[in-house]
């Protein structure tokens, strides 16, 4: 047993001497949170707008000024003419222009009704929709402001209750996602780095004629890596919550083991891959291409799998990171407990045990 | 003096509160092979490097070729070869690629590449192995063939720094034929090895401790002012006395 | 200028006799084209609704139909209680809840006003605003048909009113592919530039022909030329490559003339391979240059405005994208091939990008030191 300990020791000294890997590791999760957190919002600031007013009244005067007055609408430039929309939408940093016609105080009081024209440039059909619905509520708070209380007979108001969120913070989606990253990242891609490195550099035959089983080995290698990844995980789950104000709704304890179980798992996949590999570089792609893109793209973290084709669906369902994301979200947002959660959970249990033996068997091949 | 190959004086390179390289002074004449003995870490790499103009000297004076080693470097270069302790031919380029690479660098014009390569491989024996790629070549080949690529734009002089380690002593043998074979055309040999046998085929050796020389002369006259039987009682006196 | 002309042969061959760089530069690329333009879809179609209908009447009847028929929702359940609905919401099976009140239709005619419920799940956010602005949209628009039905309400007899029309631009089709493909084609082209020229050059560190090299009579700029060139050919092709993909797969719009779109190109690979450039110099492995890269690679390519518009940053943030190539890079190529800009309108950028390549560069090539 002590010689395993001096084993772990020596790679501690390993992970903690490279300065510069050390830094990203730490670095890597905070600046991320922080960016998601404060630097992606779901609100939208100051999108530049074109206006063509043809009446120039102050009515719609007044109108361009309401909408200024917002943090949302920025007048990037006022056109002379419908020659101009064109040009302002190709120059590429004007998002919507405003057409106001001509006559436009006259018909709202005398024809009971004034035209107002939105072009967005819908080249990003989302941003184009958000536009349009802030656009529209603030054209229709000054319509209230001009006729005063006139209501409009049977109202019928929708009352929008956002939940579990209230409000609509990004960093809710981005701390279980990042979390996810960085663990698939340090267990899965660092320890088949490091394992596959003493192959290359042949240090792993000294260990291997060494009295040390090489289960010991193995184990001895991942160790600080598990605590290294436990350590960050928790690391991230202080930031969501001291920072963001993130709740964990569901048990903490329950939580911290669910991590443990995804370390774990993202390991066996570190080690599956260091057993088909020679090469560090080798290791590494596989593990960016094999691991990473698809934890970032169809784990759920930055794009919905709701909206993502049949086929990619049922890929996802193979990606370990997509049922620890449904934990995450399940537990610390929506407090659920074991009792909800336990197919999710199980599912990561098998995939262990499923990588473990195929590492193992692995193994042994190579060294019959 | 001038037509010296190498000349230093006082040259001293210093790291932080270290000096790797304590004002060395020495000549080295035109076609000789010299020697440059140490035990580790005594700084032959570094005054090797300095020379080479890949380090920059904290104080001192050197030329190599006739240039100045601050200021002109780019002129030096063009008149040296370098062979470093780590194997430095392209692994994923053939023998061939290789040849006409660090020719084409050394601005030879096309048919003369072609020339030289001819000679080359048939020098070595390698016209078979011309379109293999270099990793898979043994280690002694790998050698040799640096060797003859570092002298393949006839520079007027050649550093080897330890050329032979992990080298068989028939191939190490064939080695320093390859040495002889340069030196008989005039090129001067600067080499740093560990062997004490290589050392006995050198014209002049020096030996450095701790970043100084303490001792240069040629083998035979070393061992009879150390009154000593071999090259390497020699090198253990000197290495001893500093401890 | 020969040198140069060796160390590019040098390169290439090294880069397409190295088993695993030819999948890396042709098959990942449109794996990762196809697989993200498919898996990078915010397009919110299809959340599913379920609606707690507590009236029963026909108008609460009517007002479901028109939600499941626009295409936005799709119908998941029609619980009785709320309770039961905050389950489906729970368990991930509905994205968001109606709840029509008892007395919907009464309330309406007697009050003048009614208020119905929708409780969405907001874990994402920007998810949650649209369909929020969708179901409000659809009220709406429901809200105005039964006043006219049940009122026969003359539009002379409405009080004054503006009437607000929209018109989507550029995209009428609201297709998403057309928005997202243009960028990943930036990924893909920053992938090559940044990764691969950083790794290639810490390599030669790693195996030690760096100091070989440092020996001859290279000049410092022949090399980091030689270095980098082939990098700046192959992501150029790899953009062909991939417009070509793009254009046979999703039929991508291609308004503006394509030729602008490799004329900035060309000019961002060459702050790309500066970045490259620049990490290599304050690196010595690979695995360390790897990281760094990725590093800077992400937070580049998130705050660029490829997956979440800079539009939703906010101020200081969008400052900050001021300087981020990639931002520029993703706009650029959208203007041209969505909106149809030329010239005029992209030579800005192409200026702002040509200074940073100095700028990049400049630090890089003061940063590598021959004399290591």
């Amino acid at each position: 047993m002590k010689q395993f300990f001096v084993f772990v020791r020596k790679e501690c000294y390993h992970i903690f001497r490279d300065k510069r890997t050390l830094l990203i590791l730490f670095g890597m999760p905070l600046v991320l949170i922080v960016l998601f957190g404060f630097a992606i919002t779901n609100e939208i600031h100051h999108v530049q707008i074109a206006v063509l007013d043809q009446s120039r009244d102050s009515y719609s005067q007044r109108l361009v000024q309401k909408m200024t007055a917002s943090r949302y609408f920025t007048v990037n430039r006022y056109l002379s003419g419908e020659k101009d929309i064109e040009p302002a939408f190709r120059q590429g940093d004007v998002k919507m222009v405003m057409v106001i016609p001509n006559r436009f105080a006259h018909d709202f009081f005398h024809e009971k009704k004034a035209a107002i024209q939105l072009l967005t440039d819908a080249s990003d059909p989302n941003t184009a929709t958000t536009l349009i619905n802030y656009a529209n509520s603030m054209i229709m708070q000054y319509q209230q402001e001009l006729t005063g209380e006139l209501k409009l007979p049977l109202t019928i108001s929708g009352e929008v209750q956002m939940v579990y969120n209230p409000s609509l913070k990004g960093v809710f989606l981005f701390v279980p996602g990042v979390m996810t990253l960085i663990l698939m990242l340090v267990s899965a891609m660092m320890t088949s780095i490091t394992i596959t490195r003493e192959k290359e550099l042949g240090t792993m035959e000294i260990l291997l004629v060494s009295p040390l089983k090489p289960v010991m080995i193995i184990a001895g290698k991942v160790i600080p890596y598990i605590v290294l990844s436990f350590l960050i995980a928790l690391i991230i789950l202080a930031m969501g919550a001291w920072v963001f104000a993130m709740p964990v709704k569901g048990s903490l304890l329950l939580l911290l083991l669910e991590c443990i179980l995804f370390g774990l798992t993202a390991l066996s996949l570190g080690i599956l891959i260091s057993s088909v590999t020679n090469s560090q570089q080798t290791a590494m792609m596989i593990s960016l291409m094999g691991l990473m893109l698809p934890t970032i793209l169809l784990s759920g973290f930055v794009f919905p799998l709701e909206s993502m084709p049949k086929a990619l669906q049922v890929v996802a369902n193979a990606i370990p990171a997509k049922w620890f994301n449904i934990i995450l979200k399940d537990v610390m947002l929506k407090g659920m407990g074991l009792r909800q959660v336990w197919m999710p959970t199980l599912i990561l249990c098998g995939m262990t045990v499923f990588f473990l033996a195929v590492s193992i068997r692995k193994f042994k091949i190579r060294l019959s | 003096m001038n037509n010296n190959a190498i000349v230093t004086k006082d040259l001293t390179k210093r790291f932080g509160d270290f000096t790797a390289t304590n004002a060395i002074t020495f000549e080295v004449g035109q076609g000789e092979i010299f020697g440059f003995l140490g035990a580790n870490g005594a700084g032959k790499t570094t005054a090797m490097r300095m020379l080479c103009g890949l380090l920059k000297p904290s104080s001192g004076e050197a030329k190599v070729a006739g240039y100045d080693i601050y200021t002109q470097t780019e002129q030096i270069k063009k008149r040296i070869g370098y062979m470093s302790q780590k194997f430095s031919l392209y692994e994923d380029l053939t023998v061939k690629e290789n040849i006409r690479f660090y020719g084409g660098i050394y601005g030879l014009s096309n048919r003369q590449i072609k020339e030289k390569t001819r000679q080359l491989l048939a020098r070595l024996q390698l016209e078979k192995e011309a379109g293999h790629l270099v990793s898979s070549l043994p280690l002694g080949w790998k050698q040799k063939l640096s060797f003859s690529i570092a002298v393949l734009h006839d520079p007027s002089i050649v550093f080897l720094d330890e050329p032979t380690g992990g080298v068989d002593p028939i191939t190490r043998r064939q080695f320093w034929d390859l040495i002889y074979e340069s030196a008989d055309k005039g090129v001067t040999i600067f080499v740093t090895t560990h062997y004490m046998d290589e050392a006995e085929y050198c014209n002049r050796i020096s030996i450095m401790v701790d970043g100084k020389i303490k001792a240069l002369d040629t083998p035979s006259g070393l061992k009879k002012q150390y009154n000593a039987g071999s090259m390497n009682d020699v090198f253990l006196q000197l290495a001893r006395a500093k401890s | 200028m020969r040198t140069i002309f060796f160390l590019l042969q040098k390169e290439f061959l090294q880069i397409f006799r190295n088993r695993s760089m030819l999948p890396i530069i042709f098959l990942v690329p449109v794996v990762q084209l196809l697989v993200l333009a498919f898996a990078a879809n915010y397009e919110i179609k299809n959340l599913s609704i379920d609606v707690v209908d507590q009236d029963g009447g026909a108008w609460s009847r009517q007002l479901r139909d028109k939600l499941t028929a626009s295409g936005y929702f799709s119908l998941y359940k029609q619980p009785a209680s709320t309770e039961a609905a905050f389950e489906d919401l729970e368990s991930g099976g509905a994205d968001l809840v109606l709840v029509i009140p008892r007395h919907f239709e009464r309330d309406l005619v007697r009050h003048n006003e009614v208020k119905v419920q929708l409780l969405v799940n907001a874990i994402n956010g920007s998810k949650a605003g649209l369909a929020a602005g969708y179901a409000g949209n659809i009220i709406g628009d429901f809200n105005r048909r039964v006043r006219l039905e049940w009122l026969a309400l003359d539009e002379d007899d409405a009080p004054s009113h503006f009437d607000v029309s929209y018109r989507y631009w550029y995209n009428p089709d609201m297709n998403y592919k057309f928005f997202m493909v243009p960028g990943i084609l930036v990924v893909l082209v920053t992938m090559i530039g940044a990764f691969l020229s950083g790794m290639n050059i810490v390599k030669e560190k790693e195996i030690g022909t760096i100091e070989q090299l440092n020996v001859t009579p290279i000049k410092k700029i022949h090399f980091i030329t030689g270095k980098l060139l082939p990098f700046w050919i192959i992501a150029l092709f790899e953009l062909a490559f991939g417009l070509t993909v793009g254009k046979l797969v999703f039929d991508l719009p291609m308004v503006g003339n394509i030729g602008w779109v490799f004329l900035f190109a060309a000019a961002y690979l060459l702050v790309m391979l500066g970045l490259g450039l620049l990490i290599s110099t304050i690196t010595e492995t690979q695995q360390q240059s790897m990281f760094i890269t990725w590093f800077f690679l992400i937070i580049f390519i998130l705050m660029s405005g490829l997956f979440t518009p800079i539009e939703s940053m906010p101020v200081w943030a969008q400052k900050i994208t001021l300087f981020n190539p990639v931002a520029y890079f993703v706009k650029v190529i959208r203007m041209v091939m969505l909106k149809g800009s030329g010239w005029g309108d992209i030579s800005y950028y192409l200026g702002v990008m040509l200074l940073f390549a100095v700028a990049l560069n400049g630090i890089a090539v003061w940063n590598y030191r021959k004399t290591v």
